[in-house]
């Protein structure tokens, strides 16, 4: 048995699929992934993720502290509010895990690490965090659910309180505000518009049917999976972990590199690697041939090195396979892949593949 | 809870077996393995005239999750494969035991369905797992 959200008997009763997650029962889907996948790439449907971490820095070195724990600059958040993806990394440039950092106020910042990953950030940050004086707060009794899609805002807005509503319809994409106990944010992992709102536990359930009931579709972890691949979005522990570096992972821009004297953790270790010049790069592939591509396949490239998948899956958008893969740096515009003893073809581009329901790649 | 029709035969890799009038037989995976797999991308099926041995994986289904091979639970001689599969895998979701289907044999021996379980045999084999 694994650990439950608030919701987990609302999925029960929704009839859910549930499989464990990082230890958690979670919905993989409510019947049809690929369904719920076209429901979030065409209006609206809703995730439950309170598996993941939410935690809170409190103190006032609470920003001294994140210049120095985080690869990304958080001096790039001078709105209240404002968001902030980046990667947290050890001494040689691997990557501990990938979040999102909120600037609420001087003395406080809220932390969304993966629950992959939950104990080893918990222990690195509090570890980390001491020489600053800050406190570090996990914040077990939210749950959060994430509400993405075209008609996304329209269909919550209606159901917040009054400042809420008022807030979250004037909110910029990556900015986050919070009213009463709810904390409404405009981000996600689908490459749609929409929302994440971490709420009071007991209040989860209410939101949640309410939300059913106004249209918008639950959906399961399955179809964020490719909804995210789609998009071109890591997933730690398949595209990066703390064997690799932000510069082999497609994350370089993610690095904040000025000002010079920001001495954040792992910047050494990244300097010597970005002069020396990376041997891989992290591209996106379409598969031309007919197959999936799946993780841990290998991509062959003439002359070079082998690549590795490191996500592969089908594309229910594209209504083909497509990839993130870490290959030789010399790697030029195609490649092939072992596919269950086969070599297919595979186009090599950047990877992004669907934006706001578009096709960001041509189809042959 | 799958669906088992009682004229059908099954195997313990989750394929099923329909006797045909002309004594071809009809392969395909059951309800409870596509329910399993989640909703199907691809399907490759083997070339007409492929001659398959008892067990041997013939086929490949993939869905969202993984890539799963397909046992012949029967020997035979490949007498028609389902064309119909390569636009439309979620046929197998859909309709297991109909729409899609994946291949005909001929098979190799006149009792070739002896061995496979019955509809009840099936259902209590897949409790058992």
């Amino acid at each position: 048995m694994g650990k439950k959200t608030p919701l987990y008997e609302t999925h029960q009763a929704m009839g859910a699929k549930l499989v464990d997650f990082a230890g958690w029962d979670m919905p993989v889907h409510y019947g049809s992934q690929i369904e719920e996948h076209h429901t979030v790439r065409r209006d609206a449907g809703m995730f439950d993720v309170s598996h993941m971490t939410v935690v809170d820095l409190v103190g006032s070195e609470a920003r001294s502290f994140l210049r120095h724990l985080l690869a990304n600059n958080v001096d790039k958040l001078q709105e209240k509010g404002k968001a902030l993806y980046t990667c947290m990394l050890n001494e040689q440039g691997g990557v501990i895990d990938d979040l999102i950092v909120y600037f609420l106020e001087e003395s406080w910042f809220r932390l969304v690490v993966n629950s992959a990953t939950r104990a080893r950030d918990l222990d690195w940050i509090a570890g980390q965090a001491r020489a600053f004086g800050v406190d570090v707060i996990e914040q077990p009794h939210l749950a959060m659910i994430a509400i993405q899609g075209p008609k996304a805002r329209d269909k919550v807005l209606p159901l917040l309180d009054e400042a809420n509503r008022q807030a979250a319809a004037d909110l910029k994409p990556f900015y986050g505000e919070e009213h009463g106990d709810w904390f409404v944010a405009r981000t996600g992992y689908t490459g749609e518009d929409g929302f994440e709102i971490m709420l009071p536990e007991d209040q989860a359930v209410g939101f949640w049917n309410a939300m059913k009931d106004n249209g918008v579709q639950p959906c399961g972890l399955g179809c964020r999976d490719t909804l995210r691949l789609e998009a071109g979005m890591n997933l730690y522990g398949s595209d990066m972990d703390e064997s690799v570096s932000p510069l082999v992972s497609g994350l370089n821009w993610t690095v904040g590199w000025s000002p010079q004297e920001r001495d954040f953790i792992g910047r050494a270790a990244l300097e010597r690697q970005r002069d020396a010049g990376p041997k891989e790069k992290f591209v996106g592939l379409v598969l031309e041939d007919k197959g999936v591509l799946r993780n841990h396949q290998k991509v062959m490239v003439e002359g070079a090195a082998d690549g590795e998948i490191t996500s592969g899956g089908f594309s229910p958008t594209l209504g083909c396979s497509i990839a993130l893969a870490r290959v030789p740096a010399q790697t030029g515009e195609r490649c092939q892949v072992e596919v269950r003893g086969r070599l297919l073809a595979a186009r090599v581009v950047k990877p992004s593949f669907v934006r706001n329901g578009k096709a960001q790649v041509e189809l042959s | 809870m799958s669906e088992m029709p009682g004229e059908l035969r099954y195997s313990s890799n989750h394929e099923w077996a329909r006797a045909n009038d002309d004594g071809s037989v009809t392969i395909g995976i059951t309800d409870h393995a596509q329910d399993q797999l989640g909703d199907l991308v691809y399907v490759e099926v083997p070339e007409q005239g492929h001659e398959v041995a008892a067990d041997e994986a013939c086929a490949v289904v993939e869905s969202v999750k993984a890539a799963s091979d397909v046992y012949a639970p029967i020997a035979g001689t490949v007498i028609a494969v389902n064309e119909a599969l390569a636009d439309k895998p979620e046929a197998v979701n859909q309709d297991a035991y109909g729409e899609g289907w994946l291949m005909k044999l001929k098979p190799s021996s006149s009792d070739a369905l002896s061995g496979l379980m019955d509809a009840d045999a099936y259902q209590e084999f897949v409790e058992s797992e």
